[in-house]
């Protein structure tokens, strides 16, 4: 089951750069690439849970802002030597809006 | 019996249908087809040819009168339809109805306005059919006049070159970063943008519209959220279109952002079917004419009660306008188990980039020479396994097929005349007899013949000469290039922006061979620093490609909130400074009040969503930024000097105070501090500062390179001078030299180890004029500098960016 949030405009985010969604069960980081694709993951680093809605956005990838570690946008997988990973969301553009699929936070609350 | 068929709208998609239609059911069909325009078919992509000049309308027309006779076509051209009543299948035109078996709705799109104050007014004109391309072109008629087009798009960008080559005075502006977002990536919107520049086209990118302004009814002019006015005799807007559907909707049928249809183009009335851009089908809507074509076969089938159905294919777009040659087709996102290829070729202007997703390519972007893009488009559509050619892929199809070359053998293999170095005209031969004339490295291969002197992309083909002319001897120079994303050193990169006057991050990445789409994390900063320095009051910063706490403008904490440190020129203070300071760490429940190092107060532990209100409030109390996160410069500690202390010999708090104000808000490559102290004794630590002062009876005594961090470092002595003035000035134009030439994240001390203080003397202290020049230089950029970054992000356009972007939290309590 899916449930499309509108949470916003895609330029209220800046290009190659990312805002954050409050939910209970913490903070996701929404992100929005040169090539005006989004990708939401959860805002808190694997390493040490620094705030990836900061890092530099490249490519598909986000550099962590305290120490560096690459991660994908879009598997939420931490690259190179690194490991660890984060949870995805779903989330779309329609029309200029991003819909993100609030199911999973609601599963993840009531749980 | 023949069967009556009413068509709304005569376009691209209808006309063929008609073909199609003739073609395969002839006398099946009664045809009655209306439209709006007062003409029959013609071929709108042409409209832009048209308006150039190129082609005239009759060239374009597709069908004329006597093709609509033979095939009995009853034409109401230049009337609109306004209602469809399905119940009794009539359709009401402005000048009467019409019954019908089957309607076929294919009404195109409805171009978008947006809604800016005067955008009614006169002039103000979309780019859509034969009238708009006429208004045009009458500008064009007369001398002088001006145009402003809204839109960077396909369509903006071929009604401004038409009208560029019409001799009109054109400006674009547009919205996002780039031109052509949506088909191009940054690199070849470069390449587009320089190339349209080149045709004396003005284009301004994120640029926001603000305003249209008119007189006496008519457009006269654009302004922008900045401020800056565009006077204009014609206003273009070409921002998107939008399915027209308003006939499908008032009728009742099945409409989401377009009119649904199925995959026979049936829409939810059995008797209606719908196509063309105003249709949607499968969640999509269309906007070229390649599907549109494939949707009118399928509609005239449907029409004869044959089975067929609509299947979308991957769309390329090909640009016409004149002297742009481009191409993109697929999906050219950057990805997960994506590679991307990328070739560039600076000295002609060619930019290609594969985008590769595991043995298939799924996306191309090119720019410059698209000869091959109908065999890259066809491995998109085909999704050919390209494993073996991957290394050759991005020469072509001419590369493929033969044994995997060795590289060294194709080089072997050049003829002596063969053009290594394309910015110099070096061949090979020149470079073969400098070395047997006794080159042996690579500098001085550059010195005698200037191969890869340049823009250096050619370093590995020069390389690869000498290791087949020197053999054994030849040993690769170990340079470290700046990041993965490109084979130059910091400083090759610095070398080039100023000598090929790079002034933008996809002019350095296009012109300097980066092998990468967008750069890295490592690059960006570094590109935006240098750009920055070498283009004061040109280059716009760019904040996304700065770490965190230059984008944030404080440093950000373990826990994910921030400390805001407010300036206290030369560590001296006020009453009424503390009183602000000591209100805002109470209303902000600011954790921790700390006095650093630097002579200054902290306030750690601040939330992002309060920073904007922060800084209002020290603002408010007169404080700016101290910047105590930049690579720029920190602070200027100062001791009592001679307003207190006994051994004072100069006004050391004064000094301090005026260097700072002289030089706050410079960025640097790494951080700068600085000291001035009131006597050798050097209470203010000046001697393990970046440029420390020490005060003397006769004087000042220079210092530069110190560091107290990870490596201890005393200064040395630059020179010693007799005014405050002259500190100035000397501080200023070491300052600017270090600028000028370290590369980023070199603090001064590494800088001066690599240059050596003779280096350093000789610009700054023996060199009059090079010192003048370079403090004239580093003033210059002040004046665009010297703004505080808090006051600019408490604006409303900023605060946004430090809130959330939705809260579940808040909602989920009501
Ligand atoms: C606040 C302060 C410590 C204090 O409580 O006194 C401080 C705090 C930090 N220092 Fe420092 N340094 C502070 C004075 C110093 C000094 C003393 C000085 O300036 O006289 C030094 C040695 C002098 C020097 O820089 O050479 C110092 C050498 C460093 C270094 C090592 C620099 C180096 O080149 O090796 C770093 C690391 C870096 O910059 O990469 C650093 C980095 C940091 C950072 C920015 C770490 C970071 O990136 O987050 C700390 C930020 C904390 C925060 O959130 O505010 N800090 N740091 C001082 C702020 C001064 C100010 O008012 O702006
Ligand atoms: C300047 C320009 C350049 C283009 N270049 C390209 C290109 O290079 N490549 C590409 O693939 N595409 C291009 N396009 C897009 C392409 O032209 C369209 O996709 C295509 O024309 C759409 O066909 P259509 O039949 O759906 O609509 P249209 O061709 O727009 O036809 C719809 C017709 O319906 C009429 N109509 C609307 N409502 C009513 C009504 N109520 N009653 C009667 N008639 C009505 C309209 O007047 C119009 O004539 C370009 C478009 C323009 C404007
Ligand atoms: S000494 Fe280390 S821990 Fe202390 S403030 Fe400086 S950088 Fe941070
Ligand atoms: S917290 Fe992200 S790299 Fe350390």
């Amino acid at each position: 089951m899916t449930d499309w949030t509108d949470i916003g405009a895609l330029t209220d985010i800046p290009a190659r750069g990312a805002r954050i969604v409050k939910t209970h069960t913490g903070c996701i980081a929404v992100f929005r690439t040169a090539e005006d694709e989004v990708f939401a993951i959860d805002d808190s680093c694997p390493h040490r849970g620094g705030p990836l809605s900061e890092g530099i956005v490249h490519g598909r990838s986000v550099t962590c802002p305290l120490h560096n570690m690459v991660l994908r946008l879009d598997t939420g997988i931490a690259q190179g030597a690194d490991e660890g990973s984060v949870n995805t969301y779903a989330i779309r553009v329609e029309s200029g809006r991003l819909m993100l699929d609030t199911a999973r936070l609601q599963r993840k609350s009531v749980a | 019996m023949t069967k009556k068929l009413v068509v709304i709208g005569a376009g691209m998609a209808s006309g063929r249908m008609l073909e199609h239609l003739f073609e395969t059911q002839p006398g099946a069909w009664d045809v009655t087809l209306f439209n709006a325009e007062p003409r029959g078919n013609y071929n709108r992509l042409m409209l832009s040819p048209v308006l150039s000049g190129e082609k005239t309308y009759a060239e374009i027309v597709t069908h004329d009168a006597a093709w609509y006779e033979e095939h009995g076509v009853t034409c109401r051209f230049g009337e609109k339809v306004l209602r469809i009543d399905r119940a009794a299948r009539i359709v009401e035109g402005a000048n009467g109805p019409v019954p019908y078996d089957r309607l076929v709705i294919a009404t195109g799109s409805n171009p978008f306005m947006i809604p800016l104050p005067g955008h009614d007014l006169k002039g103000v004109i979309p780019y859509r059919d034969l009238e708009d391309t006429e208004r045009m072109m009458g500008l064009g008629a007369r001398p002088g006049s001006k145009a402003v087009v809204i839109g960077g798009g396909l369509l903006g960008l071929e009604a401004a070159a038409g009208m560029a080559a019409q001799g009109v005075d054109v400006t674009v502006v547009h919205v996002m970063g780039h031109l052509m977002e949506r088909q191009l990536d940054e690199a070849a919107g470069y390449l587009l943008k320089k190339a349209l520049e080149a045709k004396g086209i003005t284009v301004l990118t994120a640029a926001n519209s603000k305003e249209i302004i008119g007189t006496d009814g008519h457009v006269s002019g654009l302004t922008l959220d900045d401020g800056t006015m565009l006077p204009c005799d014609l206003l273009v807007m070409a921002v998107g279109i939008r399915p027209n559907v308003a006939l499908a909707q008032d009728a009742g049928l099945a409409v989401g952002r377009g009119i649904h249809v199925d995959d026979a183009m049936v829409t939810s009335d059995a008797h209606i079917l719908g196509l063309g851009e105003c249709v949607e089908h499968a969640g999509a809507i269309f906007g070229l004419v390649a599907p549109l074509y494939d949707q009118a076969k399928v509609a005239a089938d449907t029409l004869g009660e044959k089975p067929a159905s609509f299947v979308p294919k991957e769309v390329a777009t090909k640009l016409k306008v004149t002297g742009c040659d481009l191409f993109s087709a697929g999906d050219f996102a950057a990805g997960e188990g994506r590679d991307d290829i990328v070739f560039r070729d600076p000295s002609r202007g060619v930019y290609k980039r594969l985008v590769l997703e595991g043995e298939r390519l799924i996306g191309a972007v090119m720019y410059g020479d698209t000869s091959h893009s109908a065999w890259f488009h066809g491995l998109i559509k085909d999704r050919t396994d390209v494993n073996d050619m991957r290394d050759t892929l991005i020469f072509g199809p001419a590369f493929q097929g033969g044994a995997q070359a060795d590289p060294l053998a194709a080089v072997a293999a050049l003829p002596a005349d063969a053009e290594i170095c394309g910015c110099n005209g070096v061949c090979k031969s020149r470079i073969v007899d400098a070395i047997q004339g006794g080159a042996v490295t690579l500098t001085d291969v550059r010195a005698q013949t200037k191969a890869s002197a340049s823009c250096g992309t050619c370093t590995g083909l020069v390389e690869q000469v000498m290791a087949l002319t020197l053999g054994d001897d030849f040993e690769v120079q170990t340079v470290k290039p700046m990041c993965p994303c490109t084979p130059l050193t910091h400083m090759d990169v610095r070398r080039l922006i100023k000598s090929r006057e790079l002034k933008s991050m996809p002019a350095v990445m296009q012109e300097c061979g980066w092998t990468t789409s967008c750069g890295c994390a490592s690059c960006r900063p570094a590109l935006n620093y240098y750009l920055l320095c070498d283009w004061p009051g040109e280059y716009q910063d760019d904040d996304q490609s700065r770490f965190v706490n230059e984008r944030m403008h404080s440093n950000i904490q373990k826990d994910g909130t921030y400390s805001v440190v407010p300036r206290m020129w030369g560590g001296i203070t006020t009453p009424g400074e503390l009183r602000a300071i000591a209100d805002a760490a109470d209303k902000y429940q600011v954790q921790t009040v700390k006095v650093t190092g630097g002579q200054r107060i902290d306030l750690l532990g601040v939330k992002k969503q309060d920073l904007p209100d922060i800084w209002a409030d020290l603002n408010a109390a007169g404080m700016v930024s101290g910047q105590a996160y930049a690579k720029g410069l920190r602070t200027v500690k100062t001791c009592v000097g001679t307003d207190h202390c006994r051994f004072g010999t100069q006004d050391s708090t004064g000094l301090g105070i005026r260097m700072e104000k002289a030089l706050w808000g410079s960025w640097t490559p790494a951080k700068v501090k600085m000291a001035v102290s009131g006597c050798p004794r050097n209470c203010a630590e000046s001697t393990c500062k970046d440029v420390g002062v020490i005060c003397v009876d006769s004087g000042y005594v220079l210092h530069i390179g110190g560091a107290a961090g990870l490596h201890i470092q005393g200064t040395v002595v630059m020179c010693t001078v007799k005014t405050e003035d002259e500190v100035m000035e000397y501080t200023a134009a070491v300052v600017q030299l270090y600028r000028e030439e370290a590369a980023y994240l070199e603090r001064m001390y590494k800088w001066l180890d690599n240059v050596g203080l003779d280096h350093i003397v000789q610009r700054v202290v023996t060199d009059g004029d090079s010192r003048r020049a370079l403090a004239d230089r580093f003033f210059y950029a002040q004046q665009f500098m010297q703004q505080d970054p808090w006051a600019e992000r408490t604006k409303p356009a900023y605060r946004a960016l430090y809130a959330p972007l939705a809260d579940f939290t808040v909602e989920a309590a009501e």
